[in-house]
């Protein structure tokens, strides 16, 4: 069946390298139009925004992972979620240092005074502080050292970083009212993470003896 | 075939096209050939590379105090293409990719309000009312970055002083175009259409508030403001309201665009003023787009946009924080 063929695709040895390279598209695209000064009139501006765009674009197909995997049984996609995982953190970071080293020119001291005065930067912030330890903790040795309960309770914190992730994006646009692509990213957003609370409730109603 | 009014080139272009030619033949022909003395005779003709993509608008260059910005002129390319105009859409590159719908003829001004000869201006006319300058002029968008632009038009007091201010005239009002077959984002909730904008009369009659039919000797390109726009160097670039259909005087302050979107971000004087910030950024600094590189540091925005000795005077004795 056609589903099959896809799920023995992402089975495949080949698949993970090759969501590596395709994750990696985006960053190439700037380091080509940078080189070829095609970035437009602002390619500070640009690159902040594509950054930013990007990493919330990962953060949604690491979101769908889990809600693919179960629906379709696509059980071989756990495999490629880490690394997914992990570019949401490495999109972010480049994110983070356009804000830092384009946007304000590494002035440390106009990025505290900008912090409080944009407070979308703060949110946006906040996500990121809360992506390193995800990221730290993403290696086998610290989920055995965690021990696994702990480790995923710590790793849920994802779900708040995508909300934030949102709040960000809102607000940034507010500025110009310009809320047609925050929809879109909040609907997708949102979907998935009801997904999941759906699920939780389904399964808690399932189980004997817990239902309340 | 039947012609249409719209389908001949208005008499003003034809007109500068011989203008040009005719200065090809003479003028910077020798300019052209190195016999710079011959230069002594003619009026200092504009100096700035035309981009050959529109139709030439030749002017002089302006004599103006403060019309002859030092800094190298932006990049035609980037100028053209990197826009806020959002009855285009709101990302910068929309307008560029959307505004070619835009009809610019024909093309007629109403002139209303406060004066004693109202009436409808076509562009023709305005084209021919005064001697086109060239005027090379910083623009600061409020957002954070600028540019530098040569302009092509005139002051735009020589117009007011066409249609004779009543004295009870105190305000300028400037109503632009909302076409919504043309313009496919006018009817989005961003701001209220049309586009408005508005100077006190001492700032419209200074001779520094330009009244801009091109740029980069050429006609404007559709996505900056064509066919006529205003240009107020030392106000952020949203002041400058573009592609005009009416201007009106009144007694009263009017109401503007982005004034009436976010009062408490946006007022009505909106001169540029480093040491008022934006609620919600700096506006210390600025990004000057094509030179100061990606890497580069911004520069010091400042007061007045660097027009304080010439429009200085108009503000004294205000509070600049308070009337921003």
């Amino acid at each position: 069946m056609y589903f099959a063929s896809i799920h023995r695709a992402i089975g495949a040895p080949l698949a993970k390298p090759f969501v590596f390279v395709l994750a990696l598209l985006p960053l190439a695209y700037w380091l080509s139009a940078l080189w070829n000064d095609a970035l437009g009139a602002n390619p500070a501006e640009a690159l902040l925004r594509g950054t930013g765009l990007w990493t919330l674009r990962m953060l949604c197909v690491l979101l769908l992972v889990s809600p693919l995997r179960e629906a379709m049984g696509w059980t071989a996609l756990a495999r490629l979620r880490r690394m997914l995982g992990l570019f949401v953190f490495f999109y972010a970071l480049v994110h983070f240092v356009a804000y830092v080293w384009l946007d304000q020119s590494g002035q440390w001291e106009d990025i505290l005074g900008d912090v409080p005065k944009r407070p979308f930067i703060l949110v946006g912030l906040l996500a990121f502080i809360l992506l390193i330890p995800l990221a730290l903790t993403s290696f086998n040795a610290a989920m055995r050292l965690m021990g696994a309960a702990r480790w995923r309770h710590l790793h849920r914190a994802v779900y708040v970083i995508a909300l934030l992730a949102i709040l960000h994006f809102f607000w940034m646009r507010a500025g110009k009212r310009n809320f047609d692509q925050v929809a879109l990213y909040a609907a997708i957003i949102g979907a998935l993470l009801a997904w999941r609370v759906g699920r939780r409730f389904i399964r808690r109603g399932a189980r004997p003896g817990t239902s309340r | 075939m039947k012609v249409q009014s719209s389908d001949i080139t208005p008499r003003a272009l034809v007109e500068g096209r011989r203008d040009a030619l005719r200065r090809m033949l003479s003028g910077s022909g020798a300019l052209a050939m190195g016999s710079l003395p011959n230069l002594g005779t003619a009026q200092v003709l504009a100096q700035t590379q035309r981009p050959g993509k529109l139709a030439p608008l030749p002017s002089k260059a302006s004599t103006l105090p403060g019309a002859q910005a030092v800094d190298k002129p932006t990049a035609y390319k980037d100028a053209s293409g990197y826009n806020n105009f959002y009855e285009f859409g709101t990302d910068k590159s929309d307008p560029a990719a959307n505004a070619h719908t835009l009809k610019t003829t024909p093309w007629t001004v109403e002139i209303e309000g406060l004066v004693k000869k109202p009436g409808r201006w076509p562009l023709e006319d305005l084209l021919a009312l005064s001697p086109m300058e060239e005027r090379i002029y910083r623009l600061r968008c409020v957002e954070g970055w600028s540019m530098v632009i040569p302009w092509v038009g005139y002051s735009l007091a020589e117009l007011i002083k066409r249609v004779e201010p009543l004295g009870s005239a105190k305000y300028v009002e400037f109503v632009t175009l909302a076409d919504p077959k043309t313009m496919p984002f006018v009817g989005s909730r961003v701001l209220e259409w049309p586009y408005t904008e508005g100077l006190r009369m001492d700032e419209a009659i200074h001779p520094l508030t330009l009244l801009a039919f091109g740029m980069y000797g050429e006609i404007l390109p559709n996505q900056n403001g064509a066919p006529l726009r205003l240009v107020v160097p030392w106000k952020y670039g949203f002041k400058s309201a573009k592609s005009i259909v009416k201007i009106r005087f009144s007694e009263r302050q009017p109401a503007t665009a982005w004034n009436k979107a976010a009062p408490q971000e946006y007022g009505f004087f909106s001169n540029v003023n480093p040491e008022v910030d934006h609620p919600r950024w700096s506006q210390a600094s600025e990004r000057r787009l094509g030179e100061d590189g990606i890497f580069g540091k911004k520069r010091k925005t400042l007061m007045f946009n660097g027009y304080e000795a010439q429009v200085g005077q108009l503000y004294a004795g205000l509070d600049l924080k308070k009337f921003y």
